[in-house]
């Protein structure tokens, strides 16, 4: 194990924070402060923790509709996120995105996506910024079995590969697209060997354990970032809650469910850092009441905060006006 | 008359023909097992079989294209895009397949598709989901477009687009799934390209569609307490338009307001103000008042996107107007 003591403690720091923030999440929308699509992360956070802390402040994150924990670990202000969920002006996108579409360039969390794939191409084009300008950055693009399935995954693969892009497709397979099961969904269901079809290295990850995530992806990022061109991760996981915050999930199997919740990442990592005595049951203690009073802040912060005023509507559309 | 929500008079209108007609059958994400995002196919995959019901990958331009090709095969598909934004990844099956095959191939080809898709904003969906862009298909020929209003509606001109030879866009206002409204036993069909005046009136014409027909009618109301009657027509069908009956009314009120939720710049409401200028340039009172949504994409927060998105008191200003 190579990752530092003080890093695994942020992972954990990192995990309970998307945890504690989709709860807070979770009650806004209930008190119809938010609404919308509101999609949670809640079971997955292994995923987003342990792949973007293996990257440098400076390289490019973008994700789906379910970005809440990216941003997160992207290192977003958690208070400006959720005013944004509440469609404050404060939000990182003044109100006017949503939980779907977070953004924060200082973070260089590129985008939350509503379209199934369209965020894949974009990567590819941030990929090639990146060639182009001769950069020190990697690009890290996350996206979900579902998408796997449409045309843009294989276009942007292709053309990612082809021109030796450094870009890291994050495929995030929690079995499930909305109620569609991937497994009648998609004709072979070892998604990280689609890369083999584009000449690339694939991989596959237990998403459930933050820990091989974060060391996965320190190896791939490593190899990306020395211009070995793009890869691809399967990492595997499971969403407890339903596809959006409407969705009672009844198509999955209790017993599944049950299943996957026995792997739950944040117990798991405490486990072994209590095990292996790199912090005490203290510490998390403390970790986790800190993250609960940020998103408590967080959210008196949104409900405080003012909604746009109605010019607002107009702007932002275009840089420039003919004539202004 | 039995009362029927929207989504069941749809489902009744597909389980009438799927069971006249063989070869009708349903394509589409999450249609089959769970019955459909908005539950307009529940209970068919159960009756009809996995063969005739078909859950499809998230794979939008190949959904409409096999539709197409089943159709030149010799069946009659129906494919469901789970919403219009989606529809957008299947605009060149659409415009550059789908809607020019016939005429390109000299008529040597009849393709009876059917699309089916959600569409629509009103409920913080935010940019990227709340789109009403029928205008685009209206001003493509070789498609006909259909957005009903009513659950009697709904049925009669589902029924009629499934036994069309004609590819025909079936659109569904998200807000209008669960309204009632009452649907006769007995069998009908309602044709394409009538208008229905949903209420009479004499002194201002109010063309709408979908669900900005019922913002319409809230209008009529409220001006009808302050002395002016307002004259509804329910376009019903785009393509085939009847202009007709739009034109015999704004002849005996002489004022005319067209409502509609897409975008104003270059809308339906454009080409409907024009054609009455053209043949009532003399008798009209007034000029022809569009209401439509401010031309910005759709914002998250909920305080702008009321005023992004038009609304009866936005009528009964229009009607205002048109009235002095
Ligand atoms: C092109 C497109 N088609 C359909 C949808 C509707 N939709 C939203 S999320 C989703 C499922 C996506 O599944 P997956 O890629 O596995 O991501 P997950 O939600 O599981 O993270 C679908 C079908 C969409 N947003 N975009
Ligand atoms: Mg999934």
């Amino acid at each position: 194990m190579t990752i530092p003591h003080a890093d695994q403690i942020r992972l954990y720091r990192d995990m309970a924070l998307a945890r504690r923030f989709e709860e807070g999440v979770a009650e806004a929308y209930a008190d119809s402060f938010i609404g919308g699509f509101t999609h949670l992360y809640t079971g997955q956070e292994a995923v987003a923790a342990g792949s973007i802390s293996a990257l440098n402040h400076d390289d490019y994150v973008n994700a789906t509709y379910r970005d809440h924990a990216h941003a997160l670990a992207r290192g977003a202000d958690p208070a400006r996120l959720m005013a944004e969920l509440y469609g404050r002006t404060t939000g990182v996108c003044k109100g006017k995105g949503g939980s779907m579409h977070f953004y924060d360039a200082e973070n260089y969390f590129l985008g939350g996506y509503g379209i199934v794939g369209g965020n894949l191409p974009l990567a590819a084009g941030l990929g090639l910024s990146v060639q182009m300008k001769d950069e020190d950055r990697v690009v890290m693009v996350f996206f979900g079995d579902g998408a796997s399935n449409n045309g843009v995954f294989h276009e942007s693969l292709n053309m990612a590969k082809l021109w030796n892009l450094p870009v890291i497709f994050l495929c995030e397979n929690n079995f499930y697209g909305i109620a569609t099961d991937v497994r009648i969904s998609s004709s072979f269901n070892e998604i990280y060997k689609k890369a083999q079809g584009y000449g690339m290295p694939g991989h596959v990850v237990n998403g459930m354990d933050v820990l091989e995530v974060r060391e996965l992806c320190d190896e791939v990022v490593r190899h990306v970032r020395q211009g070995a061109g793009p890869v691809l991760i399967e990492a595997r996981c499971y969403r407890f809650g339903g596809h959006s915050m409407t969705d009672p999930a009844r198509y999955r199997p209790r017993a599944e469910e049950e299943l996957w919740r026995k792997r739950d990442p944040i117990p798991r990592l405490a486990r072994h850092l209590l095990k292996r005595q790199i912090c005490d049951q203290a510490r998390l203690d403390a970790l986790q009441a800190e993250v609960n009073e940020t998103v408590e802040a967080a959210m008196r912060f949104a409900e405080e905060s003012p909604v746009p005023a109605p010019e607002a509507l107009y702007e932002d559309l275009y840089v420039e006006e003919p004539g202004a | 008359m039995p009362e029927q929500r929207f989504f069941e008079a749809l489902n009744h209108a597909m389980f009438e023909e799927m069971t006249r007609d063989e070869r009708v059958f349903l394509l589409g994400e999450d249609i089959g097992l769970v019955g459909g995002t908005f539950r307009v196919t529940e209970g068919l995959m159960a009756e009809f079989g996995a063969r005739r019901v078909r859950d499809t990958p998230i794979a939008e331009a190949t959904i409409v294209g096999l539709a197409t090709g089943a159709a030149q095969g010799g069946l009659r598909p129906i494919a469901e895009l789970m919403t219009l934004n989606f529809g957008i990844l299947a605009m060149d099956q659409l415009i550059n397949h789908l809607s020019k095959m016939r005429y390109m191939f000299g008529g040597a080809v009849s393709l009876p598709v059917v699309v089916r898709a959600a569409f629509g904003g009103g409920t913080q969906k935010g940019a990227q989901h709340s789109h009403s862009i029928e205008s685009w298909f209206v001003n493509v020929p070789g498609i006909r477009v259909v957005l009903p209003s009513t659950p009697y509606d709904a049925k009669g001109l589902l029924k009629t687009a499934i036994r069309s030879d004609d590819p025909v866009l079936f659109l569904e206002h998200e807000m209008l799934y669960a309204t009632r409204g009452e649907v006769p036993e007995e069998e009908y069909l309602i044709p394409f390209g009538q208008a229905e005046i949903k209420r009479p009136g004499r002194d201002v014409t109010i063309i709408s569609w979908s669900r900005m027909l019922l913002e319409s009618l809230d209008a009529a109301e409220k001006l009808s307490k302050e002395g002016i009657e307002a004259e509804v027509v329910d376009l019903r069908t785009l393509d085939p338009l009847d202009f007709e009956t739009v034109l015999a009314s704004a002849a005996r009120t002489r004022r005319a307001v067209v409502v509609e939720e897409g975008w104003r710049n270059v809308g339906v409401g454009a080409e409907i103000a024009a054609r009455l200028q053209e043949h009532l340039f003399y008798d009209l009172e007034a000029p022809v008042q569009r209401v439509a949504a401010a031309d910005v994409p759709t914002p998250y927060a909920k305080n702008l996107e009321r005023l992004a998105l038009p609304c009866a008191d936005q009528v009964v200003e229009a009607v205002l107007k048109a009235t002095l």
